[in-house]
């Protein structure tokens, strides 16, 4: 009774004046208004799985054609010849992992070393200017890095960089690092990709050493472990899955990273052995040949590009998720 | 006086002498490799940062020479005659910013409030995790998919179409970023305003979402600085257009996009417009995360 009365008092201040059948009114209509709240968001919420479904849908029929028609030799094959119709993408495959797996093993330990040296080493006035700097990296758009790394990079590892690897240190002996320094190059690509994937990387991992409790730290000190041993025999370990987890988000990003890449790594339909020459990644493969596909199979070919690059990096990004919020949930 | 001769002896004092010798040692070489440590951290944070000092450096040295006026109110011109600018394609990536906000944002606050609201229904758990996929599914995979859908059925391409792809990319981030700032709001708010006989609606859409507006809007700056600078979606939607143009159902030009025909053309001018077009580029992400900045600050400040 008095919460009408009191619902009353309140419609009183802000509506007009309630009378018996006005109150009622309001009542159906804030029940409508409930309704219709609760239905919109419900609505919204639904698009997100709607819109997955769709690209997976939308992706996957358009790939159909191609698939069924070079079926798994479209993931084994080299051939790609649009003018005879025949279309292997395994060069943009090898290219995809090369590139990534090179980009992890630049950006992953530097990303663990910032992020220990933030949420460990680093002396307060430091942490907030260091955290604001890497975090900005991941705010620079990629055609930028692709900008920077045709311009600047490039110019330094085909005159420097690749020389100094494969004479000065007598690496050209490996096939990794001999043959001509080209500039554009897989090396380029995964220099370039390490550098966009570090800040991911690193802030999943700041979080992450931030979630390991004190005491942790507390008793390995106390048993008279250096600041090192603390970090590598105390925190880490407690951390690792959650660690892992922030690498596979980088290889996230860096398996689809798709300007800066077709801008450095030269575009080549070639698996080379060297890093210094010219390779294709699956985004880059569909970022250079889409608007200038030639047929049907052709455009099919790209999309099918597309929905293995889309099954991998959705596998890869939710077993990352899973990974994170293990860790988290162990808080 | 090694500690191996003085086992050989035996001495009792000898012995212990040796022991805390060797202990000693063992703490020195600990305490050193932890240094070498702690040092090599302070080097990775500086090679890490030292890669945006030198992309800094080089858009300003580079880009700052060829922004003038001109820059901002002419359309490009053909290689070898220089000077000219990207008026157009500054103009087609703010509308298109606009038409991913008007899309993208209204769906992720919607979800952000539906996954505040119910937090365990099997809906909210999918879309939780959905988001976060989504949110890393490669850019180029979200351009093929709104070419299928929307420029392939329509026979051309389209601003439209471009703006959609973008917007589609800001739902998981504005949608999460919305839940974040609903759940901070505090439980006893919702509660007085429900007492008061306000209904369900009313009280999230005008006591709740208002108090979590400051940070619903740095989430959504974020978003909308993280979708100008992309290039990927919109090479087959929008296409780019060297031309004038604000019509929503035609190609547009877009500053990313002309940044990346630029830089690959074999032109210094246009090379020059490259750099100068990609400092534009940087300063409208950086004017919209200061603007998420001062946004934060107002709420905390309001909060205080």
């Amino acid at each position: 009774m008095t919460e009408v009365l009191a619902r009353d008092a309140a419609h009183e201040a802000t509506g007009p004046a309630p009378t018996r059948t006005s109150r009622s009114w309001t009542e159906i209509g804030s029940e409508i208004g409930d309704r219709v709240y609760s239905w919109s968001i419900t609505g919204f919420a639904s698009l997100v799985p709607i819109l997955v479904l769709l690209i997976f849908v939308a992706v996957g029929v358009a790939a159909w054609p191609a698939l069924r028609l070079f079926g798994v030799s479209f993931l084994t094959s080299s051939d790609w010849d649009p003018v005879a119709g025949h279309f292997g993408a395994a060069p943009a495959i090898y290219g995809t992992i090369v590139s990534s797996m090179l980009a992890l093993l630049v950006a992953a330990p530097l990303a663990l070393g910032v992020a220990v040296f933030l949420s460990e080493f680093a002396p307060v006035w430091l942490r907030q200017p260091v955290a604001f700097a890497v975090d900005l990296l991941a705010a620079v758009p990629s055609v930028i890095y692709g900008l920077w790394g045709i311009f600047v990079l490039i110019p330094i590892l085909r005159e420097y960089v690749m020389p100094f690897l494969r004479d000065t240190l007598h690496l050209g002996v490996l096939p990794l690092f001999s043959g001509p320094a080209y500039g554009s190059s897989m090396l380029a690509a995964g220099l370039i990709l390490a550098i966009m994937c570090l800040p991911y990387i690193s802030a999943v991992t700041r979080e992450v050493l931030l979630a390991v409790p004190r005491s942790q730290r507390e008793a390995a000190l106390a048993l008279g472990a250096t600041r090192w041993e603390v970090i590598r025999d105390a925190v880490i370990p407690y951390a690792r899955s959650g660690i892992i987890g922030g690498v596979m988000l980088g290889l996230g990003r860096a398996l689809g990273e798709t300007m800066a890449v077709t801008m450095l790594i030269g575009n080549r339909h070639e698996i080379a052995a060297s890093l210094f020459a010219p390779g294709y990644t699956m985004a880059s493969l569909i970022a250079n040949e889409f608007s200038e596909a030639t047929g049907d199979l052709h455009l099919s070919a790209l999309m099918a590009v597309g929905f293995v690059l889309l099954l991998v990096t959705f596998a890869v990004n939710a077993l990352a998720r899973w990974l994170v919020w293990q860790t988290a949930r162990e808080r | 006086m090694t500690a191996t001769s003085v086992r050989g002896t035996g001495t009792p004092s000898g012995r212990q002498r040796a022991v805390t010798e060797r202990a000693e040692r063992t703490i020195r070489r600990r305490r050193v490799r932890s240094s070498l440590m702690v040092g090599l951290m302070y080097v990775a944070a500086a090679l890490a940062i030292l890669p945006l000092l030198l992309i800094v450096i080089h858009l300003i040295r580079l880009g700052a020479t060829s922004v003038n006026w001109a820059f901002f109110t002419q359309m490009q011109r053909p290689p070898g005659e220089g000077g000219g600018g990207m008026a157009n394609a500054i103009v087609g990536t703010l509308i298109i910013i606009a038409i991913a906000s008007g899309v993208g944002l209204p769906v992720g606050i919607g979800a952000g409030l539906y996954l505040a609201e119910k937090r365990v229904t099997m809906l909210a758990t999918t879309v939780r995790f959905l988001a976060d996929v989504l949110n890393g599914l490669p850019s180029i995979v979200m351009g093929i998919f709104a070419w299928e859908l929307l420029v392939k059925p329509v026979r051309h391409f389209s601003a439209l179409a471009g703006g959609i792809a973008l917007g589609a990319m800001m739902v998981p981030m504005v949608t999460r970023t919305t839940e974040e700032m609903v759940r901070l709001v505090p439980i006893s708010l919702r509660e007085a305003a429900l007492a008061l006989g306000y209904s369900r609606w009313r009280t999230a859409l005008s006591i709740v979402l208002r108090t979590a507006l400051g940070g619903i809007v740095t989430g959504a700056l974020v978003a909308m600085a993280r979708i100008a600078g992309e290039t990927a979606p919109l090479l087959f939607t929008a296409l780019g257009n060297q031309f004038w143009s604000t019509a929503l159902r035609g190609p547009i030009a877009a500053l990313p996009l002309q940044i990346f025909n630029y830089a690959i053309s074999p032109y210094d001018e246009w090379h020059a417009q490259a750099w100068a077009g990609a400092l534009v580029l940087v300063g409208i992400v950086f004017v919209i995360s200061l603007a998420a900045r001062v946004a934060t600050r107002r709420r905390f400040g309001a909060g205080d």
